[in-house]
């Protein structure tokens, strides 16, 4: 193949499980540099416990991962910074690496919030602060990115803005990134590869191929498919609500 | 210079001041009041093994603290009780083995008060020689692990997915405050030590907008405290522990009245 160097993690049959629940289970994907690889599925269906994975945040995990890079830059889904703890905004930008006041500056302005930068964190708004969160991620120049909702709480004109800051950060940083998104309009036209999962990997494939895919559809209902493709095919298996997988 | 027992006491006071404020922050930001108090408590036990073998004390409070914090940690992962009732339970469980075992050192004469709140009479050059070399041999590695641990304290998986161990970070935070705990118990005494460690770092979140600012001002509250501390002390004829801890507390109370200022500035 000889793409081989150009992969930057790997999971393989990859799962995890915490108080004897498997969380997600049979996980295989890959992320490549400049590819952007977005996981999609319902709450509670294992995407930011797969981007762990990925992470090597668990460590105690069944099947294989593999990471080629150090360079890594995480949006993780929920932070929630203490009262005990004194931090502005630039004080924040600089807590994984050492940054010059330049790059602070540059990655705060692509995400549209350069003038909070002596800001306390404790007073941003949600949408304010996850934009804080994306620049600290893209201002290390990251070889793999991590993005678990990365706009949740952006206002809806900042949330495009936003999407196509990722995907142009993805082309000139050429870095991988792996995404968790919801908003299955930019997953289908932004995303070189989905993995829509339920536990385990329900399909997987280009947009167009997992937005045709019946596994897809049942999850998301008609609508959700109706936004690439009209294809249709019959179910060959339904999810109850115990995550169990019968045959039709 | 050193002749001087006061003197002694007030450069053994500055040295310890000086890394309790950098370490009482991380205790204040990462919750680690009640994990202090178990690890001096478990201080006297030190102490006494000290005194039985005749041992340097601090050496001895080193490895006895050091022993129950790496004892907690494996005792977290096996059992499914709360940190609180573990911690609980090794302050009081280690407190009592260490008052047992002075039951029956009758041939030694125990100073239990001093060791409890501190004695400035008892500071001689060679623990002045602890406090300042061992401080700052805690403080250089603080620096080292500066990074990690901070970034761990914000948020522990950003520390760990952006590769910066945070797991180890951790463990060698566990063996300073032991050591900590060791170079300050004859200055403040074993029950008081905690006190030392959060009321300045407390007082500094006050007065602080980020993280710099809070580690200077949680040194020089904790330098104004031993200060004032033991002056009253020498003046009042008070024990030097509660003497520096009612000093800091004053600290706190003025820092109060500037919070008030600036939650009214913002209504």
């Amino acid at each position: 193949m000889g793409t081989e160097k150009n992969i930057l993690v790997k999971l393989e049959n990859a799962g995890y499980s915490q108080n004897n629940k498997w969380l997600v289970r049979g996980v295989s994907l890959e992320v490549e540099k400049g590819k952007i690889v977005t996981l999609i599925g319902p709450n509670g269906s294992g995407k930011s416990t797969t981007a762990k994975i990925a992470l090597g945040i668990y460590k105690k995990i069944e099947g294989n991962v593999e990471k080629h890079t150090k360079k890594v830059g995480y949006v993780p889904q929920k932070v929630s910074i203490d009262w005990t703890l004194p931090l502005r905004v630039s004080d924040f930008m600089v807590l994984t690496e050492s940054l010059k006041d330049d790059a602070i500056d540059e990655a705060l302005s692509l995400t549209g919030v350069g003038h909070l930068k002596n800001k306390n964190l404790g007073n941003l708004s949600g949408g304010e602060f996850q934009r804080v969160l994306l620049a600290r991620a893209i201002s290390k120049k990251p070889e793999l990115l991590v993005l678990d909702e990365p706009v949740q709480g952006v206002d809806f004109t900042g949330e495009i803005a936003l999407y196509e800051l990722i995907k142009k950060i993805s082309d000139e940083l050429n870095c991988g990134i792996l995404l968790i998104s919801h908003d299955l309009h930019t997953v289908m036209s932004a995303t070189d590869h989905v993995v829509c999962l339920n536990g385990h990997v329900c399909c997987s494939g280009s947009p167009i191929d997992v937005a045709k895919n019946i596994e897809y559809k049942a999850l998301f209902g008609e609508q959700a498919s109706q936004i690439l493709s009209v294809y249709e095919h019959k179910h060959d298996h339904v999810h109850s609500h115990e995550g169990e997988i019968k045959k039709n | 210079m050193f002749d001087d027992f006061f003197i002694r006491a007030l450069f053994a006071g500055i040295g310890v001041a000086l890394v309790t404020g950098p370490l009482g922050c991380f205790v204040v930001w990462r919750r680690l009041s009640y994990f202090g108090d178990t690890l001096s408590h478990s201080a006297l036990l030190g102490v006494t093994i000290a005194y039985s073998f005749e041992l340097n004390i601090a050496v001895s409070v080193f490895l006895v603290s050091s022993i129950i914090a790496l004892f907690l940690i494996q005792l977290q992962k096996k059992t499914n009780l709360p940190g609180d009732a573990l911690l609980g339970l090794l302050a009081h469980s280690s407190l009592a083995i260490g008052l047992v075992v002075i039951g029956f050192l009758t041939f030694i004469r125990f100073d239990i008060m001093g060791l409890l709140f501190g004695d400035i009479l008892a500071v001689t050059v060679n623990d002045l020689i602890i406090i300042w070399v061992g401080g700052a041999l805690i403080l250089l590695v603080l620096k080292l692990i500066w990074k990690p641990l901070f970034a761990s304290t914000v948020n522990y998986e950003l520390a760990e997915a952006e590769g910066l161990n945070p797991d180890r970070a951790k463990a060698i935070f566990t063996i300073l405050m032991a050591a900590i705990i060791a170079i300050s118990i004859k200055m403040v005494g074993l029950l008081l030590i905690t006190g030392m460690l959060i009321i300045p770092a407390a007082m500094a979140r006050n007065i602080s907008d980020n993280p710099q600012k809070m580690v200077l001002f949680s040194v020089i509250g904790g330098l104004l405290s031993v200060i004032i501390g033991l002056f009253s002390s020498l003046e009042f004829n008070t024990a030097s522990g509660p003497s520096i801890i009612t000093a800091s507390l004053v600290l706190f109370i003025l820092s109060l009245l500037k919070i008030k200022q600036s939650i009214q500035l913002k209504n």
